[in-house]
């Protein structure tokens, strides 16, 4: 869909007549919802053509018209500092959407309303959505959206669209827009800056897509794209106008960026003068109430315990890990699904070696699929109904700042909680998450703490499960992950060089999230994952079942079982660590299997479960380590993660030998 | 009566020594100055330094001496670096010729158009002089860093003071920019504020950066 090519006109050929919509602003203004809410069920997300940043794509069909929906990065101004912002900007130049929807926030509109002047500046086909008008009339703030669109020379929409309140009406002005004539405002900055802007414009006579006037500001706050964009446009007569902006920019440096954010400030002010009206009295919300009491830590740290004990504990451990695989895997898959598969496959295949490679002991069906289907389907589900549920009431940016004083401990800065949260269901997305951390370094302690010391929902689902049954293994394998987690970020923060991590995060207000969006984001995320993980559960069955046959697979046990004997376990274990190879939650799944056969006692299952929570991270897990990363540092993290994992389990075996405690 | 170019080397010198590396006195033969230069018999003629056993010590009234004469030499520092944009050792060399001119109040007038720096471009500290005391008494007063502020506390924004400029920009996208009203939430474990209708969270290096009028 994307084009990868720099060249706007070669995107241009290839568009049929699909008309494209792009959503932009501000981070946490409802932009996801509402392009969920235009798009429905065929949306593709894909990493923006060299970037990390990911770009979300939907088609909408509008009043009869196909048109493509993008859903851009959030961006605070057309002048980009981060790269998810760069990316949006990009999205704007190249794709050359026929409608550019910028929404916003209802209560924000003084703030936010500076960058609807910039696009508007830039000759953009902007429509304005005023959203989350349901929060501002709660609060009691009346906006006069009519005054605002006389004014602003666009057209102007309030919605809630969290509350599905003017879809309707978004979907006909994308559809008509440019039918109804609109007479563009222009936006009189002071007359030095006009004069400067002025200057650089009347040197310019490339085609640009947004305007020259939007250009010339953007030449003097020296954007380097924006530069290199006018450079190979202009040809030669760039070097007379770099010279000018150049000397303009220096002679303001001291406050260009200042002045303007001031000037538009202004502008902003100027357009709501009687069009928001703020009360007199700030009413406080209920949510407002809820937020106070999340970031007070003496209200915020039993807040988060009951968070974690219904969410984690009871809604995944024991509902998602208990109930739901009893029945999926105890009853569907032991007692009807796979005598029947098992009967079926060996009517129809003579051959007993094709029989075992498909319902065998390591069979595609009736391992790979009953894992992936029967214990890990529900226990992700469930996690991942836990995490949208949370992302969509804005708890995660008050659990960042709550805990941000201790992440530094650890290197990192608060906003390294939603990653480590995210662990908790699945490390491999979690290590993508990663890239919204600011700075290498704290990428790099994340993922390694990510790699060691988390276990994913399904390991935690299975591990909870086995280790429930004795008292205290749990408490000794939780304290033990624990204290490797605090040591292991204690010291990388000491050992790596780098600068210590700024924290600064925006909070959204807090709301009840909508049912249907918790389960489209359930959703994306479980397509997201069962496309990960099914090929290599079936993978992970062909290869077994290939080492078995070979005899190969009897080796590396044997090879593997002086290792489990030093950690003082039978050797049987080693399948669980061969499975755990190819995902976490199959090497766990694996020791389900060994517990229910009754091999290991308490001792040997906490030191088995510790091993394989820290053992190495699972191949697609690695995958992405290496793409966000490098082979490098992704090499050296899977080599330390092994050491230290055998090297505790050794270390907590003997300690538990000695102390006697399980035993 | 002014003193000598050199003389003033010596008593810079003696000042970092003194009062920077914490030493008791300048010892000549670590110094491109020589002791038999007669700039040293110039201080000491003016009651500025004494000279003992082979080592400059301070007289009070060279150690006050001093503190201007090295106030100087950083402000010159400054002033190529940041006014003439004369940098690297061309910016030193250029330095010291000219702090000799910046005496008799025109230190005052340079110090007043760098808006009274506190540091020299090699981040070593500009002793603050009266002009300095001056500015800080009269207007900027009420000028605080957020740090400074109680939860509850109201004021307005007076400006950002940060060497990042990248981080000054996204604070501005942000709302926080002059003149906007700032409400400090809470101070502990994090620092929260809100500007406008939205709140904001941000750790105790970024709240140092914001200075707040009451």
């Amino acid at each position: 869909m994307s084009s990868n090519s720099n060249n706007p006109s070669s995107a241009k050929g290839q568009t049929e007549s699909v008309r494209r919509v792009a959503l932009v602003g501000n981070p946490n203004v409802g932009k996801s919802v509402l392009f969920n809410a235009l798009t429905g069920a065929y949306v593709t997300v894909s990493n923006y053509p060299g970037t990390s940043v990911e770009v979300s794509r939907g088609t909408a069909t509008l009043e009869g018209e196909a048109w493509q929906v993008i859903d851009t990065p959030g961006m605070y101004s057309i002048h980009t500092i981060t790269e998810e912002e760069r990316v949006a900007r990009e999205i704007l130049l190249n794709e050359t959407p026929d409608v550019v929807l910028h929404v916003l926030d209802a209560r924000n509109l003084e703030r936010m309303l500076a960058m609807t002047v910039q696009l508007i500046e830039a000759e953009l086909p902007v429509i304005l959505v005023v959203n989350i008008m349901d929060e501002a009339e709660r609060m009691g703030l009346k906006i006069d959206l009519e005054l605002l669109q006389q004014r602003l020379g666009i057209p102007v929409i309030g919605a809630a669209t969290g509350r599905n309140r003017g879809i309707d009406e978004i979907r006909s002005a994308i559809a008509g827009y440019g039918r109804q004539q609109h007479t563009r405002r222009h936006f009189p900055y002071s007359r030095l800056l006009e004069h400067d802007i002025n200057e650089i414009v009347a040197m310019m006579s490339g085609e640009y897509i947004l305007s020259r006037r939007s250009l010339a500001m953007l030449l003097l706050q020296q954007d380097e794209e924006i530069i290199s964009i006018v450079r190979h446009r202009e040809g030669e007569g760039y070097a007379v106008l770099a010279e000018l902006a150049r000397e303009i920019s220096f002679k303001r440096r001291g406050s260009f960026h200042l002045n303007l954010s001031l000037e538009r400030n202004e502008i902003a002010k100027e357009l709501l003068q009687d069009v928001f009206v703020a009360p007199d009295k700030r009413v406080v919300t209920w949510s407002e109430r809820l937020s106070t009491w999340s970031v007070r830590p003496l209200t915020g740290v039993p807040l988060l315990l009951v968070v974690l004990y219904f969410g984690l504990y009871q809604f995944v451990g024991v509902f998602g890990a208990g109930t739901l695989v009893d029945l999926l895997e105890g009853k569907v898959f032991e007692e009807l699904f796979n005598p029947w598969i098992i009967g079926v496959v060996n009517n129809l295949i003579p051959w007993q070696i094709v029989q075992e490679l498909f319902v065998g002991e390591y069979g595609i069906i009736t391992l790979g699929f009953r894992y992936a289907v029967g214990i890990i389907l529900p226990i992700v589900a469930t996690f991942f109904i836990f995490f949208s549920f949370l992302e969509d009431t804005g708890y995660f940016p008050r659990l960042a700042l709550l805990v941000d004083r201790v992440f530094k401990h650890f290197g990192m800065s608060g906003r390294a909680v939603i990653p480590m949260v995210l662990g908790f269901g699945c490390d491999t997305m979690a290590t993508m998450v990663t890239r919204t951390l600011e700075t290498v370094r704290e990428r790099v302690i994340a993922t390694v703490l990510l790699a060691l010391a988390i276990p994913c929902s399904a390991q935690l689902g299975v591990i909870i499960a086995l280790l429930s049954q004795a008292p205290g293994a749990l408490a000794v394998w939780g304290v033990c992950l624990l204290l490797i987690f605090i040591v292991v970020g204690l010291l990388a923060a000491r050992l790596l060089p780098g600068e210590a991590p700024m924290f600064y995060m925006e909070l959204p207000p807090m709301r009840l999230p909508q049912f249907s969006n918790v389960l489209t984001k359930t959703y994306t995320r479980m397509q997201w994952y069962f496309l990960e993980i099914l090929p290599l559960f079936v993978l992970a069955s062909i290869l077994l079942w290939l080492g078995k046959v070979t005899g190969f697979f009897e080796k590396a046990i044997n090879a593997m079982t002086p290792v489990m004997a030093a950690i003082g376990l039978p050797k049987e274990a080693a399948v669980a660590f061969i499975f755990g190879f190819f995902r976490r939650d199959y090497g766990a799944a694996g020791l389900y299997d060994l517990q229910t056969k009754g091999l290991m006692d308490a001792r040997q299952l906490t030191v088995a479960a510790v091993t394989l929570t820290l053992f190495i991270p699972c191949v697609a897990q690695f995958l992405v380590m290496k793409k966000e990363r490098g082979w490098k540092v992704a090499g050296g993290i899977g080599l330390f993660v092994s050491l230290l994992a055998f090297g505790s389990g050794y270390l907590l075996n003997q300690l538990l030998l000695v102390t006697g405690l399980l035993a | 009566m002014k003193l000598s170019d050199k003389a003033e080397e010596i008593l810079e010198a003696l000042w970092i020594a003194v009062e920077e590396k914490k030493l008791s006195a300048l010892d000549p033969q670590d110094f491109t100055i020589p002791l038999d230069d007669p700039a040293y018999a110039e201080l000491t003629g003016r009651a500025m330094v004494e000279i003992r056993q082979g080592l400059v010590y301070f007289r009070p009234e060279g150690r006050i001496e001093g503190r201007t004469t090295i106030r100087r030499h950083r402000l010159a520092e400054r002033l190529m670096m940041d006014v003439l944009n004369i940098r690297g050792e061309a910016g030193d060399y250029k330095a010291c010729e000219f702090e000799h001119l910046l005496n008799e109040g025109v230190d005052t007038k340079v110090c007043t158009m760098l808006n009274h720096p506190t540091t020299c471009p090699h981040g070593k500290p500009i002793p603050p002089g009266e002009c300095c005391d001056q500015a800080r008494a009269e207007g900027d007063l009420g000028v605080v860093p957020l740090t400074e502020f109680k939860a509850g506390q109201e004021g307005e924004i007076a400006y950002i003071q940060t060497e990042d400029s990248k981080k000054m920009q996204k604070l501005m996208a942000m709302g926080v920019l002059p003149g906007n009203r700032i409400v400090l939430l809470q101070a502990f474990p994090s620092y929260i504020f809100r500007v406008g209708y939205s709140e904001f969270a941000i750790d105790s290096n970024l709240a140092k950066e914001i200075f707040i009028r009451k």
